[in-house]
């Protein structure tokens, strides 16, 4: 019961909770979604590009990565980076790779498959006139890109992109199945050295839960802020 | 072991994944039916247990969900029930589904009234000019709808389901992608083990979307972009 609930176990371990735990999932958390926005909207131009081929490529991996379950992916690429690594290496064995950069690249890689289809909607949803316009300019491809379609793009999707990114924060707690000391992880390896998983874990569920509150209160109020009156 | 080979491990591996899916969407299709109803109510209390509901299990991971059902709840009830409760056999299984069940139910939840609140509003004033109660209105003239409506994003949220039981691998379920994992240890065949998982993930999301097709075509509303 809640009567030897004890506030101390957690108050001794908020150092290392927050500056090594929460500053791993931040870091994780926001450069994943950064890679992943850059990965994900080269997916989504490959997809409208109009040539079969790399259409074909870019749908297909996304179709992939979207039929398979987080923790496989993670396994997945825990294990397969060292050799890819290997290979764009030329080194003669499979090259080993920190926890943090192994799950980096397997969150980027993983979330590129949801970020492009957010993107994919978003430039799905200017209309037709701009990129005819910009033509009509002189614009090469890719400048009809950078300067019209995609700032458009990105901020319809704004909010969008933001939600998706607080998913990614709460899914990163998943890097859990390799033992890496992410928050969860960090609450978890002291839940289990003193004993006290009942103290740990409703703490970790309650930061987790305030942060995601916030976060998203912060979208809805910015969704309200930026819509384009048309 | 000694019986069986690796596919036998993985396609045990692979009935379970299925069992907690169907359990676990049975639970999110029921309780979010409920809570999507109540966000929909013109009661202010309705709305707002409903809004709770959702933010509660849509704002924590569903790892840190499961923890909470696996290791804290029984702590946190009685000793004889906690007791009860960690000796259940099976507990993984349980804690999954339900656990995974509740997870997915917020999200049905905010399908739903999206799928309600899209319906025309005459929908409901005839309902009411009928006389229907507001029971009736929702059994009879909008849920048949709205879930006609959704039914290809909850399609999509049922995939969801099935993926998300793989997270149960931390409260010790061995679904497929734990067979997966317990194969490599045991045989040091890493790719052939997570191939096999690949390919069984692909197959079963393909029996999915393929059986979801042919549902989405029979109960498609005549006269609505999808319908006949």
């Amino acid at each position: 019961m809640l009567g030897s609930f004890d506030f101390d176990v957690i108050r001794r371990a908020l150092p290392y909770l927050f500056l090594e735990g929460m500053r791993f999932t931040l870091t994780l958390t926001v450069l994943a979604a950064f890679g992943g926005l850059v990965f994900g909207t080269l997916i989504a131009l490959m997809r409208l590009s109009g040539y079969r081929l790399l259409g074909r490529v870019a749908g297909i991996y996304v179709d992939f990565m979207r039929s398979l379950p987080l923790v496989l992916v993670i396994f997945w690429f825990y294990f397969l980076v060292p050799y890819i690594g290997q290979w764009l290496t030329g080194a003669s064995r499979p090259i080993t790779v920190g926890a943090f950069a192994s799950s980096l690249i397997t969150f980027i890689m993983f979330e590129a498959a949801y970020f492009s289809e957010i993107m994919r909607a978003g430039i799905q949803s200017i209309s037709r006139g701009q990129p005819a316009a910009a033509s009509a300019l002189g614009l090469t491809y890719s400048q009809t890109m950078r300067y019209v379609v995609l700032p458009q793009a990105f901020r319809n999707m704004l909010p969008v992109l933001l939600t998706q990114t607080i998913v990614l924060f709460q899914d990163t707690s998943l890097v859990y199945v390799l033992s890496i000391p992410d928050f969860l992880g960090a609450a978890s390896k002291v839940a289990q050295r003193d004993g006290r998983l009942v103290e740990m874990y409703l703490f970790a569920a309650l930061v987790y839960f305030v942060i995601s509150c916030v976060a998203s209160y912060g979208v809805r109020r910015l969704q309200a802020r930026i819509a384009i009156v048309r | 072991m000694g019986t069986g080979t690796y596919l036998d491990l993985l396609l045990a591996g692979l009935a379970v994944t299925i069992k907690t899916a169907i359990l676990a969407w049975i639970i999110a299709l029921a309780f979010g039916a409920v809570i999507g109803v109540l966000r929909t109510l013109p009661s202010k209390t309705a709305s707002w247990i409903g809004f709770g509901y959702v933010e509660f299990f849509r704002n924590m991971p569903l790892l840190v969900q499961l923890f909470l059902w696996f290791f804290v709840l029984p702590e946190l009830l009685p000793k004889a029930a906690g007791l009860w409760l960690k000796q259940l056999p099976n507990a993984p299984f349980w804690t999954a589904a339900i656990g995974v069940g509740l997870f997915m139910s917020a999200r049905v939840a905010v399908q739903l009234q999206a799928g309600i609140s899209s319906l025309p509003r005459g929908q409901k004033q005839a309902a009411t000019a009928l006389g229907l109660t507001t029971v009736q209105m929702y059994r009879y003239v909008l849920l048949p709808m709205a879930f006609r409506i959704i039914l290809p994003p909850l399609t999509s949220e049922f995939l969801n389901t099935i993926k998300n039981t793989s997270v149960a691998i931390t409260i010790g379920l061995i679904e497929l992608t734990g067979q997966a994992r317990s194969m490599q240890e045991f045989s040091f065949q890493v790719f052939e083990a997570f191939t096999a998982a690949t390919v069984l993930y692909l197959l079963l999301n393909f029996v999915v979307v393929t059986a979801m097709r042919f549902l989405e075509r029979y109960v498609a509303i005549p006269g609505y972009i999808s319908g006949k």
